[in-house]
């Protein structure tokens, strides 16, 4: 089975989750042994993994330029070749000449969520139908709604079926005040889908009930975790007897309700005075959340170190004694699952769409911080709770792979193909 | 001759309120009491009266061929006093028809037994007594909360000069063996062991209703009739449930209390009769002890105590509540006393536990068993700190104990001197009224004076004795 894959992020360049969870997807269809993957992104680094095809589409023509094969030889990044060049030039669809493009008859992609990403989602669009024109596939998978359109597109193309995985609605990023472009977007992609998959059963409901779906086509695939690597379970665990760590990590917007972990560390913090906050991560809500902190009066125990990258990342997680991810509106949130690998006990909203696979975490309404502060209380001073998340909560993640997840998209594929047009 | 030794249990747990760990040390109430008061009318609508009448119909309509035994923890006879009086007035009926036996059990429905003692002994006591009270039958046959046992406690309850204890007839104890004869406990061979054939019980109890179960629908005569088909020498089979799988756990629609009153009459015909437990541990021999190393219980396929504490929170709880066992043993604060009954309930560690047996599983206010484990806690912080209050936290229990009887000593002193005293001035009026009689009353005010006097003067003495202490 062959499948026609539109992506935005791809590791090693890493924006936010859609990166992780699109290696994620592929590499555990990959796995199935009979599933090729075509992975469309705008701007790969040259860089990304082989197991899979991936197409720049910053180097697929879409104006006929007459380049000599050294040149293009030159010109073209490790994940293209120049007989590639040739046989997408072949299949330019309309004239395009009056579009920006470069010595190639390319456009250029900025690469990740610029100012200009309506425009960035429309050229992808178009250069779209150049691939799906080319290339061979049975199925067509569009991730999340920057590429529905191009998604759309190649279907309309190609007359395959289009599945589309949603990894995030504009409800969850706005609190139900949403973009009506964006929505357009996402509602069109959905229409013309005939398979929608969504990270979390929250999710699902969210499509079915705010994007009118049938719900018979809309089915929930819930994300996994990669194991980690050596170096990362490396890292020491601090010792942490004397004062304990409760840590808050993500971008500290409003979809991710940080005022309510600072609420809760009021709380605590009221009663008892060994136990640290950390809110790392940046966003438009930091300055907000360091007068709130100020104000509270707690800041002598709450903490903003900033953006974390990498290894960073892991090295809180594994100096924390609790992960708390308050999040108002979560599709799936893959942080609590990350957090429970390194150790960490986590306490997650239950409006969050990995509640719905993990059981070894407390989970409390993200409004209710009264029960939030209780957790975070209750981990720090009973060490036979903390043990047990520990202990059960990872062997909990560690069963939660990529390849089942690989698995059930696969099996979703071979449905769709079997019911469309019939 | 068979006999069928039916027996139900009666307890309800008082509820737990959500307690925030910021209420440490300010709320010392811990209770629900709507939940409780709704909870326990729910289940006295549903399956106590409904249940408790059928039995007292049953018992006067067999004319004392149909017997069963009863229990009520002592934590649930206080809610029934307080919001289903009705029940109490059924159970009293049900006594006087003569064909009940209430058995004993600890007061709190906790886990005394397998932590203290001391604690355990006196809840079991006060359980004894309170029965006694209630319904004039001193209890002589005991079950553990749950069904816990195993030697040792088997031990413990012979010591408290039990005939009998009810337990589960657990495969792994039995292996060969079959549950429908009596056997005795390995430590005391005095205490007599009825073992529960969770078979029959639980066709009754969990699966009555279920229309899925191959014997679907049951009925008395089959009931019986697999009763009979047992080897003629298997004498004893005792069916034990909780009062409220009549009714609650298998709904009154489903014609339970109809196949109950059936059960007499079907045994009969087949020349089945029924017993008590006292009956069945005076009148028959037991056949072998029963050796059971590691403790056992009437939940989950397990039959162990692992729904209370089978993961590590579970244990902490239990530790953490029995390390002030001791203290509150000592003390005679009434309302610590009765916190600790609350609190030792057994429920309140089976909210906590993370086993998955398929089964669906009330927990009650908790969402899980983080949450139920993190309320109790909290509760249990505050309610230390109040018994760590009463006594310097630094003492020794030993010492402790030592002096509170030393305390406790000498108030039996003063007792017994105040007594000496009285005695002393009782004859010494005596002597004034024979002195009065033969001579003028003129002596009489002097001496009495005196006397009182001398009175005063030593009860001010120990007094002041005990203060320093």
């Amino acid at each position: 089975m062959k499948v026609l894959m539109f992506g935005w992020e791809f590791p090693p360049k890493i924006y936010g989750g859609l990166a992780v969870a699109s290696y994620g997807i592929t590499k555990g269809l990959s796995l199935q042994g009979d599933v090729e993957t075509v992975f469309c992104m705008p701007k790969p680094t040259g860089d990304e993994e082989g197991f899979l095809k991936i197409v720049g589409m910053n180097q697929v023509p879409i104006v006929w330029r007459d380049v000599n094969y050294d040149y293009l030889k030159s010109r073209l990044h490790a994940k293209m070749t120049p007989e590639e060049y040739y046989a997408y030039r072949d299949k330019i669809y309309a004239d395009f000449s009056y579009m920006n493009v470069n010595d190639l008859g390319c456009m250029e992609f900025a690469g990740g969520y610029p100012g200009n990403l309506h425009d960035e989602i429309n050229n992808f669009s178009i250069i779209a139908g150049v691939v799906a024109r080319q290339q061979e596939f049975d199925i067509i998978h569009a991730h999340d709604w920057l590429t529905y359109p191009a998604g759309v597109h190649a279907k309309m193309v190609s007359g395959k079926p289009l599945c589309i995985h949603v990894h995030a609605t504009d409800f969850d990023r706005s609190r139900g005040k949403v973009n009506p472009t964006v929505y357009s977007i996402e509602k069109n992609g959905m229409d013309y889908a005939d398979c929608i998959m969504c990270v979390s059963e929250l999710t699902r409901r969210t499509v079915i009930n705010e994007y009118h779906q049938d719900p018979r086509k809309v089915f929930a695939v819930h994300n996994a975790v990669y194991p980690l690597s050596q170096e990362y379970q490396d890292i020491p665990r601090p010792d942490h007897s004397k004062e304990k760590i409760v840590t808050f990590l993500g971008r500290i917007t409003m979809q991710k309700g940080p005022e309510y972990f600072v609420e809760a560390a009021a709380m605590v913090l009221k009663r008892t005075r060994n136990i640290r906050f950390v809110m790392a991560g940046s966003g438009d809500m930091l300055n907000a959340m360091i007068n709130l902190v100020a104000e509270r009066g707690i800041a002598d125990r709450f903490h903003f170190p900033g953006f974390m990258k990498g290894k960073q990342v892991y090295e809180v997680y594994k100096n924390s004694d609790v992960f708390v991810m308050p999040s108002v509106s979560e599709p799936f949130g893959i942080a609590p699952l990350e957090a429970m690998q390194c150790g960490t006990p986590s306490i997650i909203s239950k409006q969050s769409g990995c509640g719905e696979i993990l059981s070894k975490v407390i989970k409390t309404d993200y409004w209710d911080i009264h029960a939030m502060a209780d957790a975070i209380y209750s981990i720090c001073t009973n060490q036979s709770l903390f043990e047990y998340l520990q202990k059960e909560g990872k062997a909990e993640v560690d069963g939660i792979t990529w390849e089942k997840v690989g698995l059930k998209v696969r099996s979703l594929y071979e449905d769709v193909l079997r019911n469309y047009n019939k | 001759m068979k006999t069928i030794c039916l027996y139900f249990e009666i307890h309800q747990i008082i509820h737990l309120k959500r307690y925030r760990f910021f209420e440490i040390g300010s709320d010392h109430y811990y209770y629900d009491d709507f939940a409780n008061e709704q909870g326990i009318n729910e289940i006295a609508e549903r399956s106590y009266i409904p249940a408790l009448n059928t039995l007292i119909q049953m018992a006067k309509e067999n004319e004392g061929a149909f017997k069963v035994a009863l229990s009520i923890s002592g934590v649930a006879l206080e809610q029934l006093e307080i919001y289903a009086p009705a029940v109490i007035e059924l159970l009293h009926e049900l006594n006087n028809t003569g064909c009940c036996e209430f058995l004993c059990e600890p007061y709190s429905h906790g886990l005394s037994s397998l932590a203290n003692e001391d604690c355990f002994k006196e809840e079991v006591g006060r359980m004894r007594k309170k029965i006694k009270d209630y319904f004039g039958q001193e209890p002589k046959v005991f079950r553990n909360s749950s069904l816990i046992y195993n030697n040792e406690i088997g031990g413990m309850v012979a010591n408290m000069g039990f005939k009998g204890m009810l337990i589960e007839g657990a495969k792994h104890v039995l292996g060969w063996k079959s549950p429908h004869y009596l056997y005795h406990c390995v430590e005391n061979p005095n205490l007599k062991l009825l073992m529960r054939d969770f078979k029959l019980s639980d066709d009754i109890s969990l699966r009555f209703s279920n229309s899925d179960w191959s014997e679907y629908p049951l009925f008395a005569d089959k009931y019986i009739g697999w009763i009979d088909s047992m080897p003629e020498s298997e004498q004893v089979i005792n069916i034990f449930m909780e009062l409220s799988a009549l009714g609650y756990f298998q709904p009154l629609s489903s014609n339970i209390l109809d196949f109950i009153k059936a059960l007499p009459v079907c045994a009969k015909q087949k020349g089945i009769t029924f017993s008590t437990p006292t009956e069945i541990v005076t009148k028959l021999k037991s056949v072998d002890g029963m050796d059971v190393p590691y403790p056992m219980s009437w939940v989950d396929e397990e039959r162990d105590i692992s729904p209370w504490l089978g993961n590590v929170m579970q244990r902490e709880a239990f530790n953490k509540l029995y390390s002030v066992a001791e203290r509150v043993y000592l003390c005679d604060d009434k309302r610590i006393k009765q916190d600790w009954d609350y609190l030792q309930a057994s429920n309140n560690f089976r909210f906590m536990t993370t086993k998955e047996t398929g089964v669906a599983f009330n927990r009650g206010i908790y969402d899980s068993p983080f949450d139920a484990f993190t309320n109790y806690m909290n509760i249990l912080g505050d309610f230390i700190k109040r018994v760590n209050s009463l006594y310097p936290v630094d003492m020794e229990n030993e010492e402790l104990g030592s002096l509170l009887t030393t305390i406790k000593n000498q108030g039996a002193e003063l007792v017994q001197l105040n007594a000496e005293v009285s005695k002393l001035q009782k004859k010494l009026a005596d002597a004034e009224k024979k002195l009065a009689k033969e001579a003028k009353p003129a002596p009489k005010k002097t001496a009495s004076t005196t006397a009182k006097k001398t009175t005063k003067t030593t009860a001010t003495k120990k007094s002041s004795e005990k203060s320093e202490d």
